[in-house]
Protein backbone atom coordinates (compact mmCIF):
# COMPACT_ATOMS: atom_id res chain seq x y z
CA UNK A 1 0.00 0.00 0.00
CA UNK A 2 1.30 3.02 -1.30
CA UNK A 3 1.47 5.94 1.63
CA UNK A 4 0.87 9.99 1.10
CA UNK A 5 2.19 13.18 2.63
CA UNK A 6 0.41 16.15 2.13
CA UNK A 7 1.99 19.11 1.66
CA UNK A 8 -0.68 22.03 1.77
CA UNK A 9 0.12 25.29 0.88
CA UNK A 10 -1.11 28.88 0.86
CA UNK A 11 -1.54 31.12 -2.24
CA UNK A 12 1.84 31.70 -3.89
CA UNK A 13 3.65 29.24 -1.80
CA UNK A 14 3.36 25.63 -3.27
CA UNK A 15 7.51 26.14 -4.67
CA UNK A 16 8.06 27.41 -0.65
CA UNK A 17 6.50 24.24 0.43
CA UNK A 18 8.61 21.88 -1.92
CA UNK A 19 11.62 23.72 -1.39
CA UNK A 20 11.29 22.31 2.13
CA UNK A 21 10.74 18.81 1.20
CA UNK A 22 13.91 19.40 -1.28
CA UNK A 23 15.70 20.64 1.77
CA UNK A 24 14.32 17.90 4.22
CA UNK A 25 15.97 15.09 2.25
CA UNK A 26 19.05 16.82 1.37
CA UNK A 27 19.93 17.91 5.00
CA UNK A 28 19.12 14.69 6.23
CA UNK A 29 21.22 12.68 4.06
CA UNK A 30 18.44 10.69 2.28
CA UNK A 31 20.47 11.84 -1.14
CA UNK A 32 23.70 14.09 -1.68
CA UNK A 33 21.68 15.86 -4.68
CA UNK A 34 18.75 17.14 -5.82
CA UNK A 35 18.25 17.51 -9.96
CA UNK A 36 14.84 19.42 -10.65
CA UNK A 37 13.11 21.93 -12.43
CA UNK A 38 14.42 25.77 -11.09
CA UNK A 39 13.77 29.20 -12.03
CA UNK A 40 16.65 30.82 -13.20
CA UNK A 41 16.30 34.20 -12.15
CA UNK A 42 13.01 35.60 -12.69
CA UNK A 43 12.57 34.61 -16.93
CA UNK A 44 13.09 30.87 -17.40
CA UNK A 45 12.71 27.44 -15.59
CA UNK A 46 15.44 24.63 -16.03
CA UNK A 47 16.61 21.49 -14.73
CA UNK A 48 19.58 22.41 -11.61
CA UNK A 49 21.48 19.97 -9.79
CA UNK A 50 21.71 21.04 -6.34
CA UNK A 51 23.96 19.96 -4.04
CA UNK A 52 23.04 22.13 -0.89
CA UNK A 53 19.69 21.87 1.09
CA UNK A 54 20.69 26.09 0.98
CA UNK A 55 20.29 26.72 -2.30
CA UNK A 56 17.20 24.50 -3.33
CA UNK A 57 14.90 27.99 -2.77
CA UNK A 58 13.36 28.51 -5.98
CA UNK A 59 12.63 25.04 -6.87
CA UNK A 60 9.44 24.65 -9.48
CA UNK A 61 8.62 21.18 -10.77
CA UNK A 62 5.27 22.01 -11.85
CA UNK A 63 6.61 24.53 -14.23
CA UNK A 64 4.79 23.79 -17.67
CA UNK A 65 7.97 23.58 -19.68
CA UNK A 66 10.81 21.36 -20.09
CA UNK A 67 13.92 23.01 -22.10
CA UNK A 68 15.67 19.98 -22.97
CA UNK A 69 14.08 16.32 -22.31
CA UNK A 70 15.81 15.48 -18.57
CA UNK A 71 16.20 12.16 -19.97
CA UNK A 72 19.24 13.35 -21.60
CA UNK A 73 20.35 14.99 -18.37
CA UNK A 74 19.97 11.88 -16.54
CA UNK A 75 21.98 10.40 -19.23
CA UNK A 76 24.80 13.04 -18.51
CA UNK A 77 24.92 12.71 -14.97
CA UNK A 78 25.07 8.74 -14.57
CA UNK A 79 26.34 7.32 -17.44
CA UNK A 80 29.65 7.87 -15.88
CA UNK A 81 28.09 7.44 -12.09
CA UNK A 82 29.81 9.69 -9.66
CA UNK A 83 28.56 7.32 -6.57
CA UNK A 84 26.49 10.39 -5.03
CA UNK A 85 22.82 9.58 -4.05
CA UNK A 86 20.40 12.24 -6.63
CA UNK A 87 17.33 12.54 -6.45
CA UNK A 88 15.29 13.47 -9.97
CA UNK A 89 12.44 15.15 -10.54
CA UNK A 90 11.42 14.17 -13.52
CA UNK A 91 8.18 14.15 -15.68
CA UNK A 92 6.40 10.89 -17.07
CA UNK A 93 7.93 11.05 -20.26
CA UNK A 94 11.30 11.67 -19.73
CA UNK A 95 11.02 8.99 -17.07
CA UNK A 96 9.55 6.36 -19.76
CA UNK A 97 12.60 7.86 -21.97
CA UNK A 98 14.96 7.15 -19.03
CA UNK A 99 14.02 3.56 -18.67
CA UNK A 100 14.73 2.96 -22.51
CA UNK A 101 18.28 4.64 -21.99
CA UNK A 102 18.71 2.19 -18.99
CA UNK A 103 18.66 -0.82 -21.32
CA UNK A 104 20.28 1.13 -23.46
CA UNK A 105 23.35 1.41 -20.70
CA UNK A 106 23.21 5.17 -21.24
CA UNK A 107 21.06 5.50 -18.14
CA UNK A 108 22.36 3.95 -14.63
CA UNK A 109 20.14 4.34 -11.99
CA UNK A 110 22.11 2.40 -8.74
CA UNK A 111 22.48 5.82 -6.83
CA UNK A 112 19.32 7.35 -8.12
CA UNK A 113 16.21 8.29 -6.26
CA UNK A 114 13.27 9.03 -8.93
CA UNK A 115 10.82 11.78 -8.39
CA UNK A 116 7.94 11.66 -10.94
CA UNK A 117 5.77 14.56 -11.26
CA UNK A 118 1.98 14.28 -12.08
CA UNK A 119 2.24 16.07 -15.51
CA UNK A 120 -0.59 18.07 -17.09
CA UNK A 121 1.42 19.26 -20.16
CA UNK A 122 4.48 21.35 -21.06
CA UNK A 123 4.53 24.83 -23.26
CA UNK A 124 6.70 25.32 -25.80
CA UNK A 125 9.68 27.62 -24.63
CA UNK A 126 9.08 30.44 -25.90
CA UNK A 127 5.21 30.16 -24.79
CA UNK A 128 6.38 29.53 -21.31
CA UNK A 129 8.60 32.74 -22.03
CA UNK A 130 5.20 34.37 -22.77
CA UNK A 131 2.88 32.49 -20.04
CA UNK A 132 5.73 33.82 -17.28
CA UNK A 133 5.46 37.55 -18.83
CA UNK A 134 1.79 37.40 -18.79
CA UNK A 135 1.76 36.27 -15.02
CA UNK A 136 1.45 32.37 -15.61
CA UNK A 137 2.67 29.75 -12.06
CA UNK A 138 2.80 26.89 -11.67
CA UNK A 139 0.18 27.48 -9.56
CA UNK A 140 -2.34 29.12 -11.60
CA UNK A 141 -1.59 26.62 -14.42
CA UNK A 142 -2.11 23.61 -11.92
CA UNK A 143 -5.51 24.82 -11.04
CA UNK A 144 -6.26 25.70 -14.49
CA UNK A 145 -4.89 22.49 -16.08
CA UNK A 146 -7.02 20.43 -13.61
CA UNK A 147 -10.25 22.27 -14.81
CA UNK A 148 -9.43 20.75 -17.98
CA UNK A 149 -8.12 23.99 -19.24
CA UNK A 150 -4.22 24.23 -20.19
CA UNK A 151 -4.78 26.98 -22.86
CA UNK A 152 -2.89 30.67 -21.48
CA UNK A 153 -3.84 33.42 -24.35
CA UNK A 154 -2.90 31.91 -27.93
CA UNK A 155 -1.31 29.46 -26.93
CA UNK A 156 -1.42 26.05 -25.42
CA UNK A 157 0.49 22.89 -23.99
CA UNK A 158 2.65 21.18 -26.79
CA UNK A 159 0.38 18.75 -29.02
CA UNK A 160 2.29 15.71 -27.77
CA UNK A 161 1.21 16.66 -24.15
CA UNK A 162 -2.35 16.76 -25.57
CA UNK A 163 -2.42 13.18 -26.62
CA UNK A 164 0.00 12.03 -24.08
CA UNK A 165 -1.89 8.87 -22.12
CA UNK A 166 0.77 8.76 -19.39
CA UNK A 167 0.40 12.11 -17.37
CA UNK A 168 1.25 10.14 -14.29
CA UNK A 169 4.83 8.95 -13.89
CA UNK A 170 5.56 4.99 -13.11
CA UNK A 171 9.18 3.38 -12.49
CA UNK A 172 9.67 5.70 -9.70
CA UNK A 173 10.39 5.78 -6.12
CA UNK A 174 8.49 8.65 -4.92
CA UNK A 175 6.08 10.45 -7.33
CA UNK A 176 4.43 14.24 -6.78
CA UNK A 177 0.79 13.94 -7.10
CA UNK A 178 -1.37 16.75 -8.18
CA UNK A 179 -3.98 15.42 -10.00
CA UNK A 180 -7.18 15.19 -7.59
CA UNK A 181 -5.39 16.58 -4.54
CA UNK A 182 -7.49 19.50 -4.47
CA UNK A 183 -6.89 22.65 -4.26
CA UNK A 184 -3.94 24.45 -2.32
CA UNK A 185 -2.76 20.72 -1.87
CA UNK A 186 -0.03 18.10 -3.65
CA UNK A 187 0.75 15.01 -2.33
CA UNK A 188 3.69 13.16 -2.30
CA UNK A 189 3.57 9.35 -2.31
CA UNK A 190 5.94 6.66 -1.34
CA UNK A 191 5.94 4.23 -4.49
CA UNK A 192 9.06 2.16 -3.20
CA UNK A 193 10.61 0.96 0.19
CA UNK A 194 13.80 3.70 -1.03
CA UNK A 195 10.90 6.22 -1.19
CA UNK A 196 9.38 5.72 1.57
CA UNK A 197 12.39 5.75 3.75
CA UNK A 198 13.16 9.37 1.82
CA UNK A 199 9.61 10.40 2.50
CA UNK A 200 10.04 9.21 6.45
CA UNK A 201 13.87 11.42 6.39
CA UNK A 202 12.08 14.79 5.00
CA UNK A 203 9.93 14.92 7.98
CA UNK A 204 6.88 15.66 6.78
CA UNK A 205 4.03 14.10 7.93
CA UNK A 206 3.05 10.60 6.54
CA UNK A 207 -0.79 10.25 6.03
CA UNK A 208 -3.89 11.46 4.13
CA UNK A 209 -4.46 9.62 0.84
CA UNK A 210 -5.86 12.10 -1.88
CA UNK A 211 -9.37 10.45 -2.26
CA UNK A 212 -10.02 11.85 -5.32
CA UNK A 213 -6.70 10.72 -7.22
CA UNK A 214 -6.77 7.28 -8.92
CA UNK A 215 -10.57 8.41 -10.62
CA UNK A 216 -9.13 11.84 -11.41
CA UNK A 217 -6.01 10.04 -13.22
CA UNK A 218 -8.41 7.56 -15.11
CA UNK A 219 -10.59 10.09 -16.29
CA UNK A 220 -7.48 12.40 -17.59
CA UNK A 221 -5.73 9.36 -19.38
CA UNK A 222 -9.14 8.84 -21.19
CA UNK A 223 -9.14 12.34 -22.46
CA UNK A 224 -6.04 12.28 -23.27
CA UNK A 225 -6.06 8.93 -25.16
CA UNK A 226 -9.11 9.75 -27.00
CA UNK A 227 -7.57 12.97 -28.46
CA UNK A 228 -4.47 10.57 -29.38
CA UNK A 229 -6.69 8.51 -31.36
CA UNK A 230 -8.56 10.73 -33.27
CA UNK A 231 -4.52 12.39 -34.10
CA UNK A 232 -3.40 9.41 -35.17
CA UNK A 233 -6.34 8.37 -37.49
CA UNK A 234 -6.24 12.47 -39.10
CA UNK A 235 -2.22 12.18 -39.55
CA UNK A 236 -2.99 8.48 -40.97
CA UNK A 237 -5.20 9.62 -43.38
CA UNK A 238 -3.71 12.55 -44.11
CA UNK A 239 -0.07 11.03 -44.65
CA UNK A 240 -0.46 8.09 -46.55
CA UNK A 241 1.87 8.24 -49.80
CA UNK A 242 5.80 9.31 -50.03
CA UNK A 243 4.37 12.00 -51.83
CA UNK A 244 2.04 13.27 -48.89
CA UNK A 245 5.05 12.63 -46.64
CA UNK A 246 7.47 14.40 -48.47
CA UNK A 247 5.26 17.62 -48.52
CA UNK A 248 5.06 16.97 -44.72
CA UNK A 249 8.45 17.04 -44.66
CA UNK A 250 9.23 19.69 -47.26
CA UNK A 251 10.70 22.36 -45.19
CA UNK A 252 13.46 20.37 -43.69
CA UNK A 253 16.60 21.49 -43.70
CA UNK A 254 18.32 18.49 -42.47
CA UNK A 255 19.21 20.31 -39.28
CA UNK A 256 18.79 17.29 -37.06
CA UNK A 257 17.81 19.24 -34.62
CA UNK A 258 14.94 16.59 -34.04
CA UNK A 259 17.37 13.72 -33.57
CA UNK A 260 19.63 15.92 -31.17
CA UNK A 261 16.59 16.94 -29.27
CA UNK A 262 15.16 13.43 -29.36
CA UNK A 263 16.16 11.16 -25.74
CA UNK A 264 15.73 8.08 -26.98
CA UNK A 265 17.91 8.73 -30.05
CA UNK A 266 20.55 7.08 -29.16
CA UNK A 267 23.82 6.57 -31.21
CA UNK A 268 26.51 9.06 -29.77
CA UNK A 269 27.25 9.37 -33.81
CA UNK A 270 24.68 9.64 -36.16
CA UNK A 271 25.23 7.59 -39.33
CA UNK A 272 23.81 10.54 -40.97
CA UNK A 273 26.75 12.80 -40.19
CA UNK A 274 29.73 10.67 -41.24
CA UNK A 275 31.12 10.26 -44.60
CA UNK A 276 28.57 7.28 -45.28
CA UNK A 277 26.70 10.81 -46.58
CA UNK A 278 29.54 12.82 -47.28
CA UNK A 279 28.53 12.41 -51.06
CA UNK A 280 30.90 13.63 -54.04
CA UNK A 281 30.03 16.17 -56.37
CA UNK A 282 29.46 13.49 -58.96
CA UNK A 283 27.14 11.55 -56.83
CA UNK A 284 24.65 14.44 -56.43
CA UNK A 285 24.98 14.73 -60.69
CA UNK A 286 24.41 11.40 -61.21
CA UNK A 287 21.03 11.88 -58.91
CA UNK A 288 19.33 14.76 -60.28
CA UNK A 289 20.27 13.70 -63.62
CA UNK A 290 18.40 10.38 -62.61
CA UNK A 291 14.78 12.58 -62.67
CA UNK A 292 16.00 16.08 -63.93
CA UNK A 293 16.74 17.66 -60.51
CA UNK A 294 17.21 16.93 -56.77
CA UNK A 295 16.18 19.07 -53.68
CA UNK A 296 18.85 20.28 -52.08
CA UNK A 297 19.47 19.13 -49.67
CA UNK A 298 18.65 15.61 -50.47
CA UNK A 299 18.05 12.40 -48.30
CA UNK A 300 15.44 14.38 -46.25
CA UNK A 301 12.75 11.70 -46.23
CA UNK A 302 15.55 8.83 -45.86
CA UNK A 303 17.33 10.61 -42.66
CA UNK A 304 13.32 10.89 -41.23
CA UNK A 305 12.46 7.18 -41.97
CA UNK A 306 16.23 5.99 -40.57
CA UNK A 307 14.94 7.34 -37.45
CA UNK A 308 11.98 6.13 -37.13
CA UNK A 309 13.53 2.58 -37.92
CA UNK A 310 16.09 3.31 -35.04
CA UNK A 311 14.06 5.03 -32.23
CA UNK A 312 10.40 4.15 -33.33
CA UNK A 313 10.51 1.39 -30.32
CA UNK A 314 11.31 3.67 -27.98
CA UNK A 315 9.65 6.50 -28.94
CA UNK A 316 7.84 7.72 -25.80
CA UNK A 317 5.79 10.65 -27.42
CA UNK A 318 7.65 13.38 -25.54
CA UNK A 319 7.02 15.58 -28.48
CA UNK A 320 10.93 17.14 -27.98
CA UNK A 321 10.81 16.84 -31.96
CA UNK A 322 8.55 19.20 -32.96
CA UNK A 323 9.40 21.93 -30.27
CA UNK A 324 13.36 21.57 -31.61
CA UNK A 325 12.38 21.52 -35.60
CA UNK A 326 13.61 25.78 -36.41
CA UNK A 327 10.86 25.00 -39.63
CA UNK A 328 7.64 24.13 -37.15
CA UNK A 329 7.48 20.68 -39.08
CA UNK A 330 5.02 18.55 -36.30
CA UNK A 331 7.21 15.67 -36.45
CA UNK A 332 5.54 14.27 -32.93
CA UNK A 333 2.77 12.76 -34.68
CA UNK A 334 5.28 11.23 -37.58
CA UNK A 335 7.35 9.48 -34.40
CA UNK A 336 4.47 8.91 -32.66
CA UNK A 337 1.92 6.78 -35.08
CA UNK A 338 4.79 4.67 -36.26
CA UNK A 339 5.81 3.61 -33.17
CA UNK A 340 2.52 3.29 -32.25
CA UNK A 341 2.59 0.12 -34.97
CA UNK A 342 6.55 -1.10 -34.51
CA UNK A 343 5.83 -1.20 -30.71
CA UNK A 344 2.45 -2.99 -31.21
CA UNK A 345 4.37 -5.34 -33.31
CA UNK A 346 6.84 -6.77 -30.94
CA UNK A 347 3.60 -6.43 -27.86
CA UNK A 348 6.56 -3.87 -26.82
CA UNK A 349 6.03 -0.74 -24.73
CA UNK A 350 8.28 1.70 -24.52
CA UNK A 351 9.41 2.92 -20.67
CA UNK A 352 6.81 0.29 -19.34
CA UNK A 353 10.06 -1.42 -17.53
CA UNK A 354 13.54 -2.05 -17.29
CA UNK A 355 12.81 -5.84 -17.28
CA UNK A 356 11.49 -5.85 -20.82
CA UNK A 357 14.39 -6.54 -23.47
CA UNK A 358 14.04 -3.67 -26.37
CA UNK A 359 12.89 -5.94 -29.46
CA UNK A 360 15.76 -5.62 -31.91
CA UNK A 361 17.99 -6.59 -28.80
CA UNK A 362 16.79 -10.10 -29.02
CA UNK A 363 15.05 -12.63 -31.11
CA UNK A 364 13.50 -15.90 -30.95
CA UNK A 365 13.38 -18.79 -33.53
CA UNK A 366 10.02 -19.43 -32.54
CA UNK A 367 8.26 -16.22 -34.25
CA UNK A 368 7.17 -13.73 -36.90
CA UNK A 369 6.46 -16.98 -39.45
CA UNK A 370 4.11 -14.06 -40.99
CA UNK A 371 7.16 -12.70 -42.38
CA UNK A 372 8.58 -15.38 -44.95
CA UNK A 373 5.22 -17.07 -45.20
CA UNK A 374 7.09 -20.16 -45.17
CA UNK A 375 6.86 -22.86 -42.63
CA UNK A 376 9.39 -25.27 -41.48
CA UNK B 1 3.82 0.37 -74.61
CA UNK B 2 6.12 -2.56 -73.58
CA UNK B 3 5.55 -4.30 -70.52
CA UNK B 4 6.61 -3.12 -67.04
CA UNK B 5 9.37 -4.67 -66.03
CA UNK B 6 9.88 -4.21 -62.12
CA UNK B 7 13.02 -3.91 -60.86
CA UNK B 8 13.82 -5.68 -58.19
CA UNK B 9 16.62 -5.06 -55.74
CA UNK B 10 17.89 -8.48 -54.49
CA UNK B 11 20.22 -8.47 -50.82
CA UNK B 12 21.61 -12.39 -50.63
CA UNK B 13 23.13 -13.75 -47.92
CA UNK B 14 26.85 -15.71 -49.63
CA UNK B 15 26.33 -18.63 -47.86
CA UNK B 16 22.82 -19.74 -48.68
CA UNK B 17 20.59 -17.38 -51.13
CA UNK B 18 23.57 -16.21 -53.19
CA UNK B 19 24.96 -19.96 -53.37
CA UNK B 20 21.76 -20.91 -54.80
CA UNK B 21 21.03 -18.29 -57.41
CA UNK B 22 24.89 -19.66 -58.80
CA UNK B 23 23.27 -23.02 -58.12
CA UNK B 24 20.38 -21.85 -59.81
CA UNK B 25 22.38 -20.52 -62.65
CA UNK B 26 24.85 -23.82 -62.85
CA UNK B 27 21.79 -25.59 -63.72
CA UNK B 28 20.90 -23.35 -66.32
CA UNK B 29 17.57 -22.75 -64.76
CA UNK B 30 16.27 -19.15 -65.98
CA UNK B 31 14.84 -16.65 -63.53
CA UNK B 32 13.78 -12.99 -64.31
CA UNK B 33 16.76 -10.54 -64.90
CA UNK B 34 14.53 -7.94 -63.05
CA UNK B 35 16.13 -9.26 -60.30
CA UNK B 36 19.31 -7.29 -59.26
CA UNK B 37 21.82 -9.03 -56.88
CA UNK B 38 23.49 -7.38 -54.19
CA UNK B 39 25.71 -10.22 -52.34
CA UNK B 40 26.11 -9.54 -48.63
CA UNK B 41 27.40 -11.83 -45.96
CA UNK B 42 24.26 -12.52 -44.06
CA UNK B 43 20.48 -11.28 -44.35
CA UNK B 44 21.57 -10.06 -40.70
CA UNK B 45 23.79 -7.47 -42.30
CA UNK B 46 21.11 -5.65 -44.60
CA UNK B 47 20.71 -2.52 -42.71
CA UNK B 48 17.45 -0.89 -42.91
CA UNK B 49 18.88 1.77 -44.61
CA UNK B 50 19.67 -0.47 -47.74
CA UNK B 51 16.02 -1.25 -48.31
CA UNK B 52 14.93 2.59 -47.32
CA UNK B 53 17.32 3.93 -50.16
CA UNK B 54 16.41 1.71 -52.70
CA UNK B 55 12.89 1.94 -52.41
CA UNK B 56 13.52 6.38 -52.21
CA UNK B 57 16.04 5.56 -55.65
CA UNK B 58 12.92 4.12 -57.48
CA UNK B 59 12.89 0.06 -57.10
CA UNK B 60 9.74 -1.54 -57.52
CA UNK B 61 10.73 -4.60 -54.64
CA UNK B 62 13.01 -5.53 -52.37
CA UNK B 63 13.61 -8.74 -51.70
CA UNK B 64 15.93 -10.07 -48.58
CA UNK B 65 17.10 -13.52 -48.82
CA UNK B 66 18.83 -15.46 -45.97
CA UNK B 67 19.88 -18.92 -44.61
CA UNK B 68 16.85 -21.38 -43.24
CA UNK B 69 16.23 -20.87 -39.29
CA UNK B 70 19.17 -23.02 -37.85
CA UNK B 71 21.46 -22.88 -40.51
CA UNK B 72 22.83 -19.54 -40.61
CA UNK B 73 26.57 -19.29 -40.91
CA UNK B 74 26.67 -16.43 -38.24
CA UNK B 75 24.32 -19.24 -36.12
CA UNK B 76 21.15 -16.30 -36.09
CA UNK B 77 21.90 -13.02 -38.71
CA UNK B 78 18.76 -14.54 -40.32
CA UNK B 79 16.31 -14.04 -36.97
CA UNK B 80 17.82 -11.04 -36.26
CA UNK B 81 16.99 -9.99 -39.80
CA UNK B 82 13.34 -10.95 -39.40
CA UNK B 83 12.68 -8.65 -36.96
CA UNK B 84 14.72 -6.05 -38.82
CA UNK B 85 11.93 -6.61 -41.85
CA UNK B 86 9.08 -6.89 -39.70
CA UNK B 87 10.06 -3.80 -37.95
CA UNK B 88 10.49 -1.87 -41.52
CA UNK B 89 7.32 -3.29 -43.02
CA UNK B 90 5.54 -1.74 -39.93
CA UNK B 91 7.20 1.40 -40.61
CA UNK B 92 6.90 1.57 -44.52
CA UNK B 93 3.17 -0.06 -44.93
CA UNK B 94 1.66 3.52 -43.48
CA UNK B 95 3.61 5.16 -46.96
CA UNK B 96 1.92 2.68 -49.06
CA UNK B 97 5.28 0.02 -49.48
CA UNK B 98 3.75 -2.81 -47.98
CA UNK B 99 5.07 -6.64 -47.56
CA UNK B 100 3.63 -7.48 -50.88
CA UNK B 101 7.04 -4.98 -52.67
CA UNK B 102 9.20 -6.17 -49.59
CA UNK B 103 9.77 -10.04 -49.04
CA UNK B 104 12.23 -11.83 -46.75
CA UNK B 105 12.72 -15.37 -48.14
CA UNK B 106 14.49 -18.41 -46.58
CA UNK B 107 16.64 -19.85 -49.97
CA UNK B 108 19.55 -22.70 -48.73
CA UNK B 109 22.21 -23.20 -51.13
CA UNK B 110 21.25 -26.61 -52.14
CA UNK B 111 17.51 -24.68 -53.56
CA UNK B 112 17.90 -22.91 -56.74
CA UNK B 113 14.82 -24.17 -57.98
CA UNK B 114 13.09 -22.32 -54.89
CA UNK B 115 15.14 -19.26 -55.88
CA UNK B 116 13.79 -19.96 -59.53
CA UNK B 117 10.39 -20.19 -57.95
CA UNK B 118 10.52 -16.78 -55.79
CA UNK B 119 12.34 -14.63 -58.43
CA UNK B 120 9.15 -15.51 -61.04
CA UNK B 121 6.75 -15.17 -58.30
CA UNK B 122 7.95 -11.89 -57.15
CA UNK B 123 8.27 -10.33 -60.68
CA UNK B 124 4.65 -11.62 -61.48
CA UNK B 125 3.21 -9.86 -58.57
CA UNK B 126 5.26 -6.89 -58.91
CA UNK B 127 4.13 -6.69 -62.62
CA UNK B 128 0.74 -6.72 -61.46
CA UNK B 129 1.24 -4.36 -58.86
CA UNK B 130 2.34 -2.16 -61.44
CA UNK B 131 5.05 0.49 -60.42
CA UNK B 132 6.50 1.83 -56.64
CA UNK B 133 4.49 4.59 -55.90
CA UNK B 134 7.34 6.45 -55.46
CA UNK B 135 8.53 6.68 -59.08
CA UNK B 136 5.17 8.56 -59.79
CA UNK B 137 7.01 11.23 -57.84
CA UNK B 138 8.67 11.81 -60.91
CA UNK B 139 12.16 12.77 -59.01
CA UNK B 140 14.67 11.19 -56.78
CA UNK B 141 13.03 10.82 -53.45
CA UNK B 142 14.62 11.27 -50.62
Amino acid sequence: MATFAKLSFNKDELNKELSGFFKGILENGAVDAVLAPMAQGKKGVRLSLITSAASSGAVDPFAPVAAVSGAKIASSLTARPSGRKVAMVLRPCEIRAVVELVKLKQVNLDDVLMIGMDCLGRYENTDFAKFQEQGGTSESFLEKAQAGNTASGDFDVAGACKICEFPAAANVDLRLCAIGSGGGTVHIEAVTEKGQAALEKSGLKIGDNPSGRDEAVKKLVAVRTEAKDKKFAEFRAETNTFQALGEKLSACINCYNCRVACPVCYCKECVFVTDTFRHTGDQFMMWADKGGMLKMPNDTIFYHLTRITHMSLFCVGCGQCTSACPNDIDLMPLFRTSADKTQAKFSYQAGRSVEEEQPMAGFESDELFEVTGQAK
Amino acid sequence: MSEFEPKIVAFFCNWCTFTAADLAGTSRLSYPPNIKIIRVMCSGMVDPKFVLKAFLNGADGVLVGGCWPGDCHYINGNFKARRRVALLTEVLKQYGIDEQRFWLRWIAASEGNMLKEVADLMTAKLKELGPSPLQQMGQMVG
